[in-house]
């Protein structure tokens, strides 16, 4: 199944770690809150996405199965 | 004047007549005993009738009944069951309207709901302040304990995950829903968050059956609705009308500019427009109608509710904590004749910005407002540019609870 990024609003302080970690699918907005582009995650990046996840220091950021 | 009752050619269905509010024994001469059934057969019921939600989403019933039945069987947790009359939306009164008057119906599809999905433990949500139904329960000996449980005043607290939170003991705060609160919800186990209005329909139907709830509204979206109408000059009211309804039957556009449908994360209609319309599940939210008479500024009145939503934000996510007093700040300017600037372009990109970006529905809904209104009243956002404003009443139309 697609993997996609999932963000817990309620968790994201804006710390902006994924826009480094994925460039290619998070920017960020003019607040520091990360914009996604919400399709699935390709096969070679999901490596560093599950890296962006774990990395996250609010844990907001979510790999999810839909 | 807005129709009364009659004139809509419906008797009522949820509210007890004549105003009063019907006893248990009122209650069960009206309407007579409760039938369950098995579980299973319940279910059909319920989706032959075609019953959605009434909370603001129309979502049909059934097919939530039996996420909750299905995440139960699948955790093996009993699930838990929860009335929502919280009611939080500020120009909505049907809920509470319905259960000053006719609580024991609320109660009997709360039991139905419970029976539906196999809970052991239901929950009545009210705002704070709401004293007279635990008496209710008390004189009733329902299969399902009922505990009453008393919300905090605020536009939020109705929400389903927040709710959901608060009746697991917690602050009234919505929460990222992954899983669904169907799934996951009060400590942990599966939820069913119903709005009370639901509820009574829902004992309707397990009364007297699918063809019976059909024999209102239209095929697509059977059944009636209960509705707040607003009309300057007059005490809010609630009237009960089949969806299909023309909404000049249900409030009077003669004289107006514009009406607002579905409440505060609704949308502004041109009354030109809504003379058109039809009383429809998918655009009356929560069942708010408003009308704004041709003399009041609808800049002004979507104004005052921005700054409203703004301080009703929970503050728990980015994108509303950032853009929702943005929005508001700017729609005031819009609102007051003069230059605007680039006020109208940081609007779109700000709502733009907040859209689909929250744990819960709150940015959405209120981007929906700022868009109908911007569309709808352009004329007049293009004379406050140009310095003027067309409105001569400066009177405050829409309620907006006084800021603490």
């Amino acid at each position: 199944m697609d993997q996609r990024i999932d963000i817990d609003w309620t968790s994201c302080q804006a710390h902006g770690l994924c826009a480094e970690l994925l460039p290619e699918h998070v920017t960020l907005d003019e607040w520091g809150y990360p914009l996604v582009d919400g399709g699935p995650v390709p096969a070679r990046t999901l490596k560093r996405a599950r890296r962006a996840a774990a990395d996250c220091p609010a844990l907001a950021l979510k790999l999810t199965a839909r | 004047m807005t129709m009364t009752q009659s004139e809509l050619h419906m008797p009522p269905r949820l509210l007890a007549p004549g105003g009063t509010a019907a006893d248990l024994a009122t209650h069960g001469q009206r309407y007579g005993p409760l039938s369950y059934g098995d579980p299973a057969a319940l279910l059909r019921t319920v989706a032959a009738s075609g019953l959605t939600g009434r909370g603001g989403a129309a979502f049909p019933v059934h097919r939530k009944l039996t996420a909750v039945a299905e995440a139960a069987h699948r955790t093996g947790r009993a699930p838990v069951v929860v009335a929502n009359g919280a009611e939080g939306e500020p120009a909505s009164r049907k809920d509470k309207t319905l259960l000053a008057l006719s609580p024991h119906l609320v109660l009997d599809g709360l039991q139905v709901a419970a029976h539906a999905v196999g809970a052991g433990e239901a929950h009545l949500a009210v705002e704070e302040g709401v004293s007279y139904l635990e008496s209710a329960i008390a004189h009733r000996g329902d299969p399902v304990p009922v505990r009453v449980v008393r919300l905090p005043k605020r536009f939020l607290s109705g929400q389903a995950s927040a709710l959901a939170q608060f009746v697991g003991g917690a602050a009234a705060l919505p929460s990222y829903q992954n899983p669904p609160v169907r799934e996951r919800g009060v400590r942990r186990a599966p939820t069913l968050v119903q709005n009370v209005e639901t509820l009574a329909h829902l004992a309707m139907i397990a009364r007297y059956g699918p063809d019976w709830f059909r024999s209102a509204g239209t095929p697509g979206q059977p059944g009636s609705a209960l509705c707040t109408v607003h009309v300057s000059g007059h005490q809010p009211r609630v009237i009960e009308a089949p969806f299909g309804t023309p909404l000049h039957r249900i409030v009077p556009l003669n004289g107006m500019s514009a009406v607002l449908l579905g409440g505060y994360h609704g949308t502004w209609v041109p009354a030109a427009d809504a003379a058109q319309l039809r009383l429809d599940a998918t655009t009356m939210g929560a069942g708010v109608l408003a009308t704004l008479p041709t003399d009041r500024c609808g800049l002004t009145e979507t104004a005052r509710v921005l700054r409203y939503l703004a301080l009703q934000s929970a503050g728990q996510c980015g994108p509303c904590l950032n853009g929702l007093p943005r929005i508001a700040a700017a729609f005031q300017t819009l609102a007051t004749p003069g230059p605007q600037g680039a006020t109208r372009t940081d609007v779109f990109r700000w709502a733009g910005l907040v859209e689909g970006r929250g744990a819960c529905h709150h940015p959405d809904g209120t981007v929906r407002l700022v868009h109908s209104a911007l569309t709808t009243f352009a004329t007049e956002l293009d004379a406050h540019a140009r310095g003027f404003c067309t409105a001569t009443s400066p009177t405050p139309l829409l309620p907006v609870p006084q800021e603490t």
